[in-house]
Order: C-alpha cells, then structure tokens, then sequence
C-alpha cells in the first residue's frame, strides 16, 4: 500500500473476501426442450385420464379418439371439403382487407385531408366486434359466401389500416428529409422509403388480422355453412360428437400455428432487413439484365 | 456556382430563430458556420439548401452549377440519414435512380464515389454493419454522386467519437484538396471550424445574428492540430462565444 494511501483501509491481508454478485436472474433462459415436452406429456396425461375412467369420455374424449375422429375425415374425403372451403374464405377475405387496408391507410397516412376526414371512421368502426355485422352482411350479400368472406374482410381491414398509417407516421422524417433533398420524386420517396419503413409494422398488423380473420371465419361459418370447420364443429357438437369437435378445434390450432409460422418465416419480417435488401435489389437488376439482349 | 444567403430571417411561431443573416459560399471555398446550441445552426443550413422557406430574404445562386450536377445542394446529415434496408451502393443509387441515366452509368457512378471514399469492398454491407465512420463516408459518397455545387454539411462529425472525427476530418480535407467542392458547414465544434472554415461565421444566441465573419488565410493544407496560429484562433473564437453559449444553456432551461 503507498504510503499517502488511506489511513483507514490498514485492513490486514487475511480479510480479503470476493465482491458478492447480485446480476443474477431477470433473465430468459432458452430452454427449448421444454415446451414440447409439456406438450407430449399433457396429451400423455389426458389420455390416460380417459382410459382410466378418471375424465369422462362423453365430455372430453381420449386424444385418440380426437386422432381417430380425424383419420375417419381424410378417410371419407370430407377433410378436404372442409379444409378448401374455409382456406378459400379465408384467403380470399383476408386478401382483399389487407390489400384495401393498406391502400387506405397509406392514403391516410399521406394525405392530410382523408386522415382528417377517414381516420376517425376508422377509430369509431375498428373497436366494433365485426362479427356484429354479420346479420347485416347477409342481407346485403345473401347467406352464401358473399357475406362471410365480407366478414373477414371487415375484420382484416380495420387492425391493417390502422397499422399502415402508424408505421408510416413512425418513419423516420430524417429519412424523408434526406430523400427530398436529393430532389428525389413525391412517388419514389413514397416507394423506397415510406413504403420499406412502415413494413414491419404493417406485418405487425398481419398477425393481428390473421387472428381476427380465424375467429370471423369459424363464426361466420357456424351460420348457414354447410362446408367449413366451423361448420363442421358446430355439426359435431350438435350431434354430441366430442371427438370431431376436438379434432376441429386441433385443426384451428394447426391453421393458426402455420399461418404465424409463415408470417415469421417471410423475409420481410421484422426487419429482417438483409433479406429484405437482397429481394429488393435481385429483382430490378434481374429484369434489367433480362432487357439486353 | 456561388451561393448567397441574403438577409434571411425566420420564426417559429412567436419564437425568432434567424435575424438578418447575410454571407455567400463562394466556388470552391468552405465556410463555416458556428455558434452556441440552439442558434438556428441547422435552421439556417435547412433554409440554404431549400428544405424550408425563409421568413425573410433570400438565398440565391449566381452562376451555372458545374457541369453534370444533377443536385447542385446536396446534403451531409448529422444522423447520416442511410436507408437501413439498403446496401451501401444501394444507397448510393438511390439518388441516381430518379435521374436519366443508364444502368451503367450509374454503376459507374457508384464505382466511381466508392472508391473515391475508399469504400469500395464495403459496397455489399449493410449500415448497421459499418461503424459510425464509415457511415458518414457512405453518405459523403452518396453527396458526391450527384455532383453537387456546394454541399450543406449539418455537424458532420458530431455523432462520431473523437478518433474517428480526427480520422474523418482528414479524410475531408483530402477530399476538398482533390475536389474543391465548396461547402456550408455546420458545426459547434471550434477545431474543426478552424481546421476546415476558408471563412467562418459566429452566429449569436438565439435569435441568431451574425456576430463576427473570420478569414481565416492559412491554406487547408499547413493546417493541422498542431499549429499555433489556429489554436489561437481557437481561443479567440471560444472568447467570443463564451460568454454566448453560457447564456443560452440559462435560456434553454427557461424556455422548454
């Protein structure tokens, strides 16, 4: 110790001790074999429940039932009618919402007259439950596919509307700024830097509008449908069918669980901005190297 | 070309930014704008470059921009201002994308710039890949690629840390010595004002007036850290504007 060191730190040598740690916790752990081991041994359990007579097979049947239940669907063919008619719906009144949704709600974002004329429609009609407008949908479009697939339209349309016009209005103005003064025109400032800024928010949106896309379609399904996994539930629990209503509700389950997967997977997700980058400059040059002979 | 600030004013609202502020760039000469924060640096600079409209006066250009220039006033930003989903020569081509010119044309542009700014194996990276540095080059060769008359540099150097500012600073110097691009630089940084200003103007406290307008006659290249004149210089500028900034960081508090 230097000699003009402090007087009061004369400690002797044996008492030194290590600085205690306090850093500990807070903290996610990846522990990734866990969840499909949760998973497996739920199913384990419920199926040993019913074998047992512990859960009663007329309310919850085994999962095998629910798996045979669901092998006699591909067996019969039925599946695929099920399966077609509510991806069509689904595909088709998602579709549409998103590609209006974001029409509208770049117009939104951009225009000050239709923010200050729309964006209050949209914030009074986004909160109602779409499927409240189911009745009215099929008076006007008839209880065919019309007034569903305009259901999910409705409900797809709203949450992308809104996350449009938010991503955009988060785009960094710096940005914007930089493009106007490099005297770049209104179009391209629009097309390669508000469009690529608002895009993950506007993903953000997607999966908020697969979700309520999901849950209009089986509603809607359960009127009037005689194809549709919310037809066929709705059918199944009508006839005390426990193990198809299961084996529906699983399907669900699978749909939602591929479509986020999907949506994860999409190279323009959370700006995921490498991938993005090499979509966004393979493909101009690709068709300028296509135009020469 | 020369560019000429005549006699520009502005208000924010009942708040007075700008009062009266008169100078000219002239070809190929830098001039540096300075003074305490919150003076209208950066207005001044948005008001040069057409990115906002004065209050009052002027800015005029005299003279054809040189040849080839497809944006004659063409920014440097604090911030860089990088599109983060684009390359580096992506961002490059960028601002020659919206002009006539030839796929390769632009290529050569773009090879052009980036060797330039030495920068050339770096063309496939992404900004968040680069360092704050090499950043700003990506932007610097982005203003080059348009050939422009008189670049607006808003702080430039400010969001580096003080290593890479002096690397930079050189790397500026080199680049006006090769090109004699005139500019308009904002900075609130006294060594590089001296170190890079042909002329440098000190802007007061908000309002911002012009308080003194300085030559500086030493030639860019027998400039360095070391010479006892610019530090001088230096001391006289902090002199000036001591007192200034002292004042202003009272008023920023008062005024939110």
């Amino acid at each position: 110790m230097p000699a003009d060191g402090p007087a009061e730190g004369a400690a002797r040598d044996d008492d030194v001790r290590p600085v205690p740690f306090r850093g500990g916790g807070f903290r996610h752990v990846p522990l990734g074999y866990l969840s499909p081991l949760v998973f497996v041994g739920l199913i384990a359990l419920w199926e040993l429940g019913s074998r047992t007579g512990w859960i009663s097979t007329i309310a919850l049947p085994a999962p095998s039932a629910a798996f045979a239940a669901f092998l006699d669907l591909i067996e019969t063919g039925m599946l695929w009618q099920h399966l077609e008619a509510s991806l069509v719906r689904l595909v088709v009144g998602w579709t549409l919402g998103t590609a209006l949704g974001i029409a509208v709600g770049l117009a939104i974002a951009l225009f000050s007259v239709l923010r200050a004329g729309l964006a209050p429609v949209v914030a009074a009609l986004f909160p109602v439950p779409k499927i409240a407008l189911l009745p009215l949908f099929i008076v006007w479009f008839g209880i065919g596919e019309g007034s569903k697939v305009a259901t999910i339209l409705f409900g797809a349309f709203f949450p992308t509307v809104i996350a449009t016009y938010s991503g955009v209005d988060n785009v960094d103005r710096g940005l914007i700024r930089m493009g106007q003064s490099f005297g770049l025109s209104w179009a391209s400032i629009v097309r390669k830097i508000i469009l690529p800024g608002a895009l993950p928010a506007i993903l953000a949106g997607f999966r908020i509008s697969v979700s309520i896309s999901i849950v209009l379609l089986v509603a809607a399904e359960m009127i009037g449908a005689r194809f549709g996994i919310g037809a066929y539930i709705l059918t199944a629990g009508a006839l005390f069918a426990v193990e198809q209503l299961i084996a529906g509700v699983a399907m669900l389950s699978v749909i939602g669980l591929t479509i986020s997967w999907l949506i994860g997977r999409s190279p323009w997700h959370s700006s995921s901005s490498l991938t993005l980058q090499t979509l966004r400059t393979a493909r101009p040059r690709a068709s300028r190297a296509a135009r020469r002979p | 070309m020369e560019l000429i600030v005549e006699g520009v004013s502005h208000r924010y609202g009942a708040t007075e930014v700008l009062d009266d502020i008169s100078f000219t760039v002239g070809d190929g000469e830098i001039v540096a704008i300075i003074g305490p924060s919150g003076c209208g640096k950066s207005t001044l600079l948005r008001l040069v470059g057409g990115l906002e409209r004065p209050g009052a006066g002027a800015v005029l250009m005299r003279g054809a921009p040189p040849d080839r220039s497809l944006n004659p006033l063409t920014y440097v930003f604090q911030d860089f201002a990088l599109l983060p989903w684009r390359t580096v020569e992506g961002n490059v081509s960028l601002v020659l994308e919206d002009h006539a010119l030839s796929g390769a044309e632009r290529r050569a542009v773009i090879d052009d710039v980036l060797a330039r700014t030495r920068l050339a194996e770096f063309r496939k990276a992404l900004p968040r890949q680069l360092s704050g540095g090499m950043k700003q080059r990506v932007a610097i060769a982005r203003a080059l690629a348009v050939r422009p008359a008189v670049m607006l540099m808003d702080e430039p150097l400010s969001a580096l840390d003080s290593q890479t500012r002096e690397l930079l600073l050189d790397d500026l110097l080199e680049l006006w010595l090769r090109e004699r691009f005139s500019a308009c630089y904002v900075t609130h940084n006294l060594a590089e004002a001296v170190r890079l200003g042909h002329r440098i103007v000190v802007l007061s406290r908000r309002p911002g007036r012009i308080r003194e307008l300085v030559r500086i006659d030493i030639p860019l290249t027998e400039r360095g850290p070391a010479v006892p004149e610019l530090a001088r210089l230096q001391q006289e500028l902090w002199q000036l504007l001591r007192d200034e900034a002292l004042a202003a960081d009272r008023e920023l508090a008062n005024a939110g």
